[in-house]
């Protein structure tokens, strides 16, 4: 089953393979990782989409907690979450052709970003589902390439609450109260 | 900040000596050059290895006899590659050692330069935390951060990849601005909701027994789990690493768990209603098919790596914490348990099945290894830190050198690496000097890294040897006989001289050929200064009962066969 886990790590050369390597190590597959800069300095944060069923869910976000440089792990698979992914979609299109494909891009709120005289390229971001959607209303005039980014995912509201317990969504900082976050070992 | 400029090399040794180290292990090379230059200059004792397994081997055994963090040091390339397997080693079984390793210059990196070598990245999942050092700057930082995880949490090896460069060039020493950063919050105090249902558990079950593993040793906890078991009166099977953490003459000691483990600890352990699990992580090799493990048992689980916590068994009590910690915490709140009819069952089970073969077997004229063992502990008064190698020595050590002290057994577990105990009881005889260390090993193991008697020699540290010579690869041997109708692929195995090779080497040996040969020999190597090579011709077909067969169901293990009678008294 697909597990979505939130991890913010410190901004350390390697250390998207030490998470990569970790996951790997450990018998699991990394269905999408997307990593970026956050609003904090030195610290980035990834969407890790991971294969795990439900009890390997606590053990690898332990694992993952092991990683000196990971700050924070939010488990986001059971909890209201936005989740995007933006692909690029160069298709071919002709003069006979481009206003039929322009009115799908309209109906799938996506944008045409480049015309050229044989191909769009055109622009969506939304859920997986709507963008293997428009793939494959525009599969019949031919896809000449794509390029999706993988799941970005960031659960909905200020904070949350799990067990009654705030959940906070951000790197620990160095609050000594904060309860949510393991420590090293 | 201390003003004056030091080399990268030098800032090494500093920041190793205020770290604490006396003695580091290791073997020079081109990239590590500068760091072995400036090593002159400090107060620290090197041991030249002859091989750079051998040197984390050695800081593996340094760190398990003393508890200190062992350090290793090797040059780029195949020095640092040679290395893989002692951190392997030093992983599974959660030792703390750094590693440090030369790597060419900063230009050089990614060029496939003359001993170049990827090492942190080939290390990333055997070590807790790597760096890769290339600026003087960076190595005080990395080398306090390191010593910092190496021996807190769950304790375990730590590599630091320093270019030549970084070496060479100078700067200032920081001190204080390189401690080490902390990237999480430190470790609460236990549950006290969790240690409440743990306890009412406890004071609830009918037949309950204690599992206690590594981590009383690694946290020091065998003051306390000893309290533990003095006000509860519970039952206590080890694993393994577990054995020294409570004495084995300890009357609530059952004594080892698992594969080879002595039949009715295994019977107990599947007869019980709750386990109790100290610093132990449920390994396939301690609960055979996990399927009909402890059926009937709930399971509180003790561990300081929450990882562990229901990784391979169910718990229903997971408590995330210091082991000490939690012991400490139930202490005030304990009462002596009522389970007389289940101490009587287990003591039933001991008769019935009881001990040890070894007075049964019959002393004709073949020395068996059990014989060996036992009077090697007999002679040694329980007394020595034994080191053992991988294989059937391993387990007839277990079974029959009786521990007292926690660590006093020092053997590779969880990678069970063979070739590991002469170089680990070199190191733990450069750590407790004092102490008598003794290297139990198979003729197999032994002949892997033999080269480090020279080390022993040149240092002068005094390693006594028992070969368990039996001429085979004795466990695979065993295999083969139960599970691969006896066809011993590429089992037997030649041996060289062992009392010529002594010689060689300018040590005493002696070959052992008969039972009443075996304590005369022992007492003369314990009498003889240096190292003594002691080489015991063993029964060579011998197998290591009980047996439970890999992914069986851990009561149904293979016996000694008759006509064997097994009694109850002690030999």
């Amino acid at each position: 089953m697909q597990t979505t886990f939130v991890v913010h790590v410190e901004d350390r050369p390697g250390v998207l393979n030490r998470v990569a390597s970790l996951v790997r190590r450990r018998g699991f597959n990394i269905e999408s990782v997307t990593v970026g800069r956050t609003e904090m300095t030195g610290m980035s944060r990834m969407t890790l989409v991971v294969d795990a069923d439900e009890a390997a869910r606590p053990r690898l976000k332990a694992h993952l907690y092991k990683l000196v440089h990971v700050r924070r792990v939010c488990d986001l698979t059971d909890v209201p979450a936005v989740t995007r992914d933006l692909a690029m979609i160069k298709v071919a299109a002709d003069p006979s052709s481009r206003a039929e494909i322009m009115q799908l891009v309209d109906v799938f709120r996506a944008r045409v970003v480049d015309v050229a005289p044989e191909s769009l390229v055109i622009e969506i971001t939304g859920t997986e589902e709507k963008v293997d959607g428009l793939l494959d209303m525009l599969r019949p005039y031919g896809i000449l390439e794509t390029a999706r980014t993988g799941r970005v995912t960031m659960a909905r509201g200020a904070v949350a609450r799990q067990n009654g317990v705030r959940q906070p969504r951000q790197p620990w900082t160095g609050a000594a109260d904060d309860a949510n976050v393991a420590w090293s070992v | 900040m201390d003003a004056k400029q030091m080399t990268g090399a030098e800032i090494l040794w500093e920041c190793l000596v205020r770290e604490g180290v006396t003695d580091v292990f290791g073997y020079p090379g081109g990239a590590i050059l500068p760091a072995y230059d400036a090593m002159l200059r400090f107060p620290i004792r090197h041991i030249l290895v002859r091989h750079e397994q051998g040197a984390t081997h050695m800081a593996d055994g340094y760190a398990r006899a003393s508890g200190k963090v062992g350090v290793a040091v090797a040059t780029s390339g195949p020095g640092a590659t040679n290395m893989v397997t002692g951190i392997a080693t030093a992983m599974m079984d959660s030792s703390p050692i750094v590693c440090i390793t030369g790597q060419v210059g900063s230009k050089l990196i990614g060029s496939d330069a003359f001993q170049e070598t990827d090492i942190t990245g080939i290390t990333l999942p055997i070590t807790k935390h790597n760096y890769l050092v290339t600026r003087p700057e960076d190595v005080a930082p990395a080398v306090r951060e390191a010593f910092h995880l190496a021996r807190t949490g769950r304790p375990g090896p730590v590599l630091i990849d320093i270019t030549k460069d970084a070496q060479q060039r100078s700067c200032a020493l920081d001190w204080e601005g390189a401690a080490p950063a902390q990237h999480k919050p430190p470790l609460p105090p236990p549950d006290a909701a969790l240690c409440g249902r743990a306890l009412e558990l406890i004071a609830a079950a009918q037949r309950p027994v204690v599992l206690a593993g590594h981590g009383v040793m690694l946290g020091d906890a065998t003051r306390d789990l000893q309290d533990f078991i003095s006000r509860t009166g519970l039952p206590v099977a080890v694993t393994l690493l577990g054995i020294g953490g409570l004495p084995a003459s300890h009357p609530r000691n059952l004594g080892m768990m698992g594969m080879h483990g002595e039949a009715w600890v295994n019977t107990a352990i599947q007869e019980s209603d709750l386990l109790i699990a100290l610093g132990m992580r449920f390994d396939d090799r301690v609960t055979g098919n996990l399927k009909t493990y402890a059926p009937q048992a709930k399971k509180i689980h003790v561990d300081i790596d929450a990882a562990e916590i229901g990784k391979n068994v169910p718990v229903d009590v997971g408590i995330v914490a210091d082991l000490k910690d939690v012991l400490q915490a139930w202490q005030p709140k304990l009462t002596r348990c009522d389970i007389g009819r289940w101490i009587a069952r287990i003591d039933e089970l001991k008769g019935d099945s009881a001990v040890r073969d070894i007075q049964n077997l019959p002393d004709d004229g073949h020395l068996y290894a059990a014989h060996v063992i036992h009077d090697l502990w007999r002679a040694t008064h329980g007394n020595a830190v034994v080191v053992t190698d991988v294989g059937q020595h391993q387990m007839w050590e277990a079974q029959y050198y009786k521990h007292e002290t926690p660590r006093s057994l020092i053997t590779s577990g969880g990678l069970g690496t063979m070739g590991f105990a002469l170089p680990a009881a070199i190191g733990a005889k450069v750590a407790c000097p004092d102490a008598e260390v003794w290297a139990v090993v198979g003729d197999g193991g032994f002949q892997m890294t033999m080269a480090e008697l020279a080390t022993a020699v040149q240092e002068q540290l005094a390693v006594k040897v028992a070969i368990v010579n039996n001429g085979y690869l004795g466990m695979v041997r065993q295999w083969q006989e139960f599970f691969y109708d006896g066809r011993y692929a590429a089992t037997p195995l030649l041996s060289p001289d062992y009392v010529k090779l002594a010689e060689a080497y300018g040590l005493a040996a002696r070959a052992i050929t008969t039972r009443a040969d075996v304590t005369p020999s022992v007492e003369a190597a314990r009498r003889t200064k240096g190292t003594v090579i002691l080489d015991f011709r063993v029964e060579q077909e011998d197998s290591v009962y009980p047996m439970v067969p890999a992914g069986a169901d851990l009561h149904q293990m293979i016996r000694r066969p008759s006509p064997i009678v097994e009694t109850g008294a002690d030999a």
